[in-house]
């Protein structure tokens, strides 16, 4: 596959995802604030009338807010009707999505300018109902049916990758550790705190005492969600949006003199449940959508030198580092103890924070990605910098991989 | 209109039957059953009928349930490969805790029955 017209982002904006901070406010509120931001953003200024369309993703405002029909709601509230307006659920990877739906859109020629967001507003249920909500995603008949959470899918997947290749929970461990180092370097992210920030304050109110993370992490206070997976193995309920805006090349310059070039683009769907997957230690999906968006841009995954992949919970991020091709299958786990995904690393892997720190609104999470990756490309990522970014990707997995987009940006 | 639908597959549970499609013209076996066979596109499937008995290849022990599971929990579920072949995702009873599990044990399929609901459950033996 290759775009008959070249597509780049020349704005992008997001809202700090939180579980607090949006309690007053509804999901047009927290959209428009980051759209509005994403329009700011432009160097050379952008009217909102030169928006061709709007794609939303939105996982399930259905449930969390009893509204649906959300892309018709953030085109109003953010005054461009009559503009087309698409909705694009897929999990957890809506707006992952909806960046390739924009590109395409604005490839096929059909627009000049397109504005891809997403948003979640999680906090409306508890978390009994949040968890319900997010096994909607899973397969409702044979894999909820007989009791399997979202969490517990991931589990699982631990468990098999565990029991194949002899990686372990410590391993895990050491994303989250690293995650949220990323995460304290971020004003947007929902924990900016490092893990033993954390286990001094929930130490200090319950009277314990942790020499170092891991004695923390393994203890009481880090309680089992799904075995093996612990609390700070999986990403927090947040509320948060972001938006990203994507010009054809050959109007990009007008907007700015740094636009970022969608090089490679992918996607793909596996069978809903694990059952019917062939190998539980990967996400085929995720190899499939990275091969088509390595072969677009004409490069290799040692090529890419820092990536968002998707890690709802830690295990994600090393079935994600493998299967995107960043290491050997079964290596994952070993090159974040190495150091090799850190932001200092060889492969600097969510220098954001990532879903796990910086928090996985889940709509939202996509288009997040691509902000990221603006920041990264033009050096304007503050702290968490990562030096000489000439290739930058993401990576979004719906649910349990059946849907996985990727996108692989460069630089002009 | 397909004889492989889900509500045939719980009915067939209610009767303590295991059941799943298999492909008559590449002989792929699919549990649940399914209409048309991802393997060859062949739209012919026949029943099959499984034994029960398999192995974990996928397990957690879950602690923050469903709400319709709440009184349950912690609770147990994984992925079984059938001796027949395919996999499928079940309970696993009376189960408290992952160290009790590992991946490779062997298990037997278990009927739980019930408020017109059927639910496939394994029992390591």
């Amino acid at each position: 596959m290759r775009l008959s017209r070249g597509v780049a982002v020349v704005g992008a904006g997001m809202t700090r995802f939180h579980h607090k901070i949006h309690a007053n406010k509804t999901s047009r509120e927290i959209f428009v604030e980051a759209a509005l931001e994403a329009m700011s953003s432009v160097d050379n200024g952008m009217g909102l009338d030169e928006l061709g369309a709007l794609f939303v993703g939105n996982f399930s405002g259905d449930s969390f807010e009893k509204q649906t029909h959300q892309a018709a709601l953030m085109a109003d509230w953010l005054g461009v009707t009559p503009k087309a307006a698409t909705r694009i659920e897929d999990a957890c990877a809506s707006s992952g999505v909806a960046v390739n739906m924009g590109v395409m859109a604005v490839a096929s020629g059909a627009y000049d300018v397109v504005m891809v967001g997403g948003v979640e507003k999680m906090r409306t249920l508890s978390t009994e109902g949040v968890t319900d909500t997010l096994a909607m995603a899973a397969d409702a008949q044979y894999e909820v049916g007989v009791g399997f959470t979202f969490p517990g899918l991931y589990a699982a997947l631990a468990t098999a990758h565990f029991a194949k290749y002899g990686s372990t929970w410590e391993q895990l461990a050491a994303i989250s550790i690293k995650n949220h180092h990323n995460g304290s370097l971020n004003s947007k992210a929902h924990y900016q705190t490092e893990v033993m920030e954390s286990a001094m304050r929930f130490g200090e109110r319950r009277g314990m005492k942790f020499e170092d993370e891991m004695e923390f992490l393994r203890s009481s206070l880090n309680p089992v969600v799904a075995y093996p997976l612990r609390l700070f193995d999986c990403c927090p309920i947040s509320d948060g949006a972001a938006v990203v805006i994507l010009a054809a090349e050959d109007v990009a310059r007008k907007y700015t003199d740094t636009p970022i070039p969608v090089r490679g683009i992918g996607q793909a769907s596996d069978m809903m449940a694990l059952h019917d997957r062939v190998d539980l230690t990967t996400l085929r999906a995720t190899r499939l959508a990275a091969d088509q968006a390595y072969k677009m841009a004409g490069v290799e995954a040692d090529e890419i030198n820092v990536a968002d992949v998707h890690d709802c919970f830690t295990i994600a991020e090393v079935l994600a580092t493998e299967d995107l091709g960043f290491f050997e299958k079964g290596q994952g786990g070993k090159a974040v103890e190495e150091g090799l995904t850190a932001l200092d690393g060889d492969k600097p892997v969510n220098p954001d924070g990532g879903l796990k720190a910086k928090g996985h609104p889940v709509g939202a999470t996509g288009a997040a990605m691509a902000y990221e990756m603006f920041l990264q490309l033009r050096g304007e990522a503050g702290e968490r910098q990562v030096d000489d970014v000439e290739y930058g990707l993401a990576h979004n997995v719906g649910a349990s991989g059946g849907t996985v987009v990727v996108q692989i940006y460069g630089r002009t | 209109m397909t004889q492989f639908t889900v509500q045939a597959y719980k009915d067939f549970l209610q009767e303590g039957k295991l059941m799943g499609s298999r492909c008559k013209s590449c002989g792929t076996i699919y549990v649940p059953p399914r209409p048309v066979c991802p393997e060859c596109h062949s739209r012919k499937l026949d029943w099959l009928e499984m034994s029960g008995d398999g192995t974990l290849e996928a397990y957690t022990v879950i602690a923050v349930p469903l709400s319709i599971l709440a009184e349950e929990a912690p609770y147990a579920v994984g992925v079984v490969r059938l001796v027949e072949g395919p996999n499928v995702s079940g309970m696993i009873l009376d189960i408290k805790e992952g160290a009790a599990l590992t991946v490779g044990a062997h298990v037997k399929a278990e009927f739980k029955k019930g408020e017109g609901k059927a639910a496939l459950c394994f029992r390591v033996t």
